[in-house]
């Protein structure tokens, strides 16, 4: 198999798995809650680095998801008991805990096998590197995180579909809102932290946010939506692949801007359906 | 005093570096934590995030389109793109159903991503001049020269001089923007001329913290001052105060050793500001909260005791001394706190310690009566003005007692003419 087709895999996988959890944030309002964490769990990932001196994923996986934890419990403290207003607490919240992941990774940096660049946009072209089986041990791993995720999802379905458009409904059912909240959240960690080494810690952000704010200017229903996000994803994988070997540029970078022209050509398409009279049907609810 | 002598060479500026550090530090905390200000009272903290960003692309084409590194070129190249990015959220939340935070999200995130996709591209051409952009990413607050000074030197003025003319535009924007809007204000002027500051703040800012941390310099300081003051000039000065000190402190440590990133430190010691002006601030702070609630507490558990030691009187007109037991008998409390609340008011000379239990004094007895008065006197009201039956009415007697004041006392007994029984048919003392 040739280096591209492992790293458009690779992208793919990425993007198919943000996408998916990426319909719930942008749904639930948690656009910038997902950006808090995948910029927190960075001092996680150097600790766990520092502590363990490799790259292997179980500790980078507990320190990310602990730093993540963090970063939610930093908010919910700065919000309830300081009564800082929310944006602020969630600005104030991941600048910190990235500007320490910054510092660990500079002043360790003979021990932390990180640097600036890969900590700000990822490594996808190196992933072909170290293989098992004849196979990227990164599309392994994201291969499994991805399969993780579409049984949450699958499973879940009903519980973060409730909790998602009616949460007071939701609890008079007696499904507790805060349980499903955290395991999106922890979810959201969890993904972070695998598609870390291909991304970097802010692109992320793009793939999990403007595949499903595509698919969301695109359909009304859920089960739609979810499919039109996966499907932007991979299309801004493999034409992100191509326009970066063309360019000769990041190829990370090059999959978000592919994302974003994705975007905007629903943007105007929404535009245009809407100035025309034809009637849509009103399945999911506007949210807002 | 290693730490000493480090600091006194640090302020000897014998390293000139560290006068242009400092001097950085100055413009860099007046200019951002200015418009942090009004950024973060109108809740718009995450924006200065997205411009942040959003810079970077700008950048990199400004050095593509013009070949040279001239800032002032540069920076208009950032400030292209930041003001872009939020001319571009502003539309896609007006028109579709993105909402404002998904909308900020995408415009920081494929700005970034251009961002990144330019700079690589120009990485990869060999270019001479190109060593410098990466600077951009995470700051280089420790290595400015003498020109990136004067630039923010030139940027912040600007920025305090339209601030100062349209203070009191700004002011009501923040607080008040539909009263602004109705009284014929030019709102999208001014929240064009917040939003054209805010990316010059930004532009200023990337220099010495790069573009990922910038918009902890926007939220950071504001949330710090406050803490402190509603008053919004001592909340601007207080927020740039704050910056600079952090600022300083940043630069310190990166200068105490030169693995130390100077961006991310700045970040973290303001961000200590704000960890610190949460726990002491007076007023708003937590532990001056925690002490107020206490002192509450303490209040309430004094007032209780009083009155259960005059409950007990009335129930045994005949004695005069009651022991603990007897007074948790009539009323279920913590132990601990009981006899706390009794030696806190043999010591205000309320109650008197005697061989066989606790007795009210004079004043003690007028307490305990006041508060009894109270309780009786709100049960009768909400009996006979708001018309609740009367076995519903004794906890919210409970909580008010200890609130209110001899002149709501007043009123409220002349309102109900002076009754002689509460409903329960017990006597209100008077």
């Amino acid at each position: 198999m040739s280096d591209a087709f492992w790293i458009i895999l690779t992208g793919s996988l990425v993007a198919m798995t943000s996408g998916l959890l990426g319909c719930y944030l942008v749904l639930r309002k948690m656009s910038m809650v997902g950006d808090a964490i995948s910029h927190a769990v960075l001092p996680g990932i150097a600790v766990a680095f520092l502590l363990s001196g490799s790259r292997s994923s179980v500790p980078m996986l507990i320190g990310a998801a602990a730093f993540g934890m963090l970063c939610t419990w930093m908010i919910e403290v700065f919000t309830k008991k300081a009564r800082v207003q929310e944006d602020a607490s969630i600005g104030i919240s991941f600048t910190w805990l990235f500007a320490i992941g910054v510092i660990l990774i500079t002043f360790f940096a003979d021990q932390v096998d990180l640097d600036q660049e890969c900590v700000l946009y990822g490594e996808i072209a190196f992933i072909g590197f170290e293989t098992w089986l004849g196979v990227p041990v990164a599309v392994w791993t994201l291969g499994g995180l991805f399969l993780a995720i579409i049984a949450f999802l699958y499973f879940g379905y009903k519980g973060l579909y409730i909790t998602t458009f009616d949460p007071e409904y939701a609890a008079t059912l007696g499904i507790s809102v805060a349980t499903w909240h955290y395991l999106l959240m922890g979810a959201v960690s969890v993904t972070t932290v695998f598609t870390f080494e291909s991304v970097g810690a802010i692109l992320v952000v793009a793939f999990l946010i403007v595949p499903a704010a595509t698919a969301y200017l695109l359909t009304r229903k859920l089960q739609q939506m979810l499919l039109l996000a996966a499907a932007t994803g991979v299309i801004a994988a493999v034409a992100g692949y191509y326009l970066a070997v063309w360019i000769n540029a990041s190829i990370s970078g090059s999959m978000v801007v592919v994302l974003g022209v994705l975007f905007a050509m629903a943007f105007v398409a929404h535009i245009a359906r809407k100035a025309s009279p034809q009637k849509q049907k009103n399945l999911l609810p506007d949210n807002g | 005093m290693i730490l000493l002598s480090t600091i006194s060479d640090f302020f000897s500026f014998s390293d000139p570096n560290v006068l242009f550090v400092l001097a950085g530090m100055v413009f860099l905390g007046i200019s951002s934590s200015t418009i942090g200000t009004f950024a973060f009272l109108r809740k718009r903290s995450l924006t200065g995030d997205a411009i942040a960003h959003s810079v970077l692309p700008g950048i990199c084409l400004a050095f593509l389109l013009f070949d040279t590194r001239n800032l002032w070129v540069l920076l208009g190249g950032a400030f292209v793109t930041g003001w872009l990015s939020i001319f571009l959220v502003d539309i896609v939340t007006r028109k579709s159903r993105i909402k404002t935070d998904a909308a900020i999200g995408i415009a920081l995130s494929v700005f970034f991503g251009a961002g990144i996709v330019l700079l690589t591209y120009i990485q990869q051409t060999g270019n001479a001049g190109q060593s410098g952009l990466n600077n951009f990413l995470l700051g280089k607050a420790a290595a400015m020269s003498p020109d990136d000074i004067i630039t923010m030197m030139v940027v912040s003025g600007i920025i305090v001089l339209v601030v100062v003319l349209f203070f009191k535009e700004f002011t009501l924007l923040a607080f008040d923007p539909e009263y602004a809007r109705a009284s014929g204000m030019p709102i999208r002027f001014l929240e064009t001329l917040l939003t054209t500051l805010t990316v010059m703040a930004v532009a200023v800012g990337i220099q010495a913290v790069g573009v990922v941390l910038m918009a902890a310099m926007l939220i950071t300081p504001p949330a710090a001052a406050r803490f402190w003051t509603n008053n919004l000039k001592k909340m601007v000065l207080l927020s740039v105060a704050f910056g600079i000190l952090g600022g300083f402190m940043g630069a310190f440590i990166s200068y105490t050793d030169n693995r130390m990133p100077t961006g991310p430190w700045v970040v973290t010691m303001t961000s200590l500001l704000v960890l610190f002006s949460l726990i002491a601030a007076p007023g708003k702070g937590l532990a001056a909260r925690w002490l107020l609630r206490r002192r509450y507490g303490e209040k309430v558990g004094r007032e209780n005791t009083l009155k259960v030691l005059y409950h007990l009187k009335e129930q045994h007109p005949e004695r005069q001394t009651f022991t603990m037991e007897a007074m948790l008998q009539r009323r279920s409390m913590d132990p601990v706190k009981l006899a706390r609340a009794l030696r806190s008011l043999i010591k205000k000379g309320m109650v008197v310690r005697q061989d066989n239990g606790y007795q009210l004094n004079t004043s003690g007895e007028e307490e305990g009566k006041r508060i009894v008065r109270i309780h009786r006197l709100w049960e009768m009201y909400l009996t006979e003005k708001m018309n609740i039956a009367a076995d519903h009415v004794h906890d919210d007697a409970e909580a008010i007692e200890h609130i209110i004041t001899p002149e709501m006392e007043e009123k409220l007994a002349r309102l109900l003419d002076f009754p002689d029984k509460d409903p329960h048919n017990k006597t209100i003392p008077w």
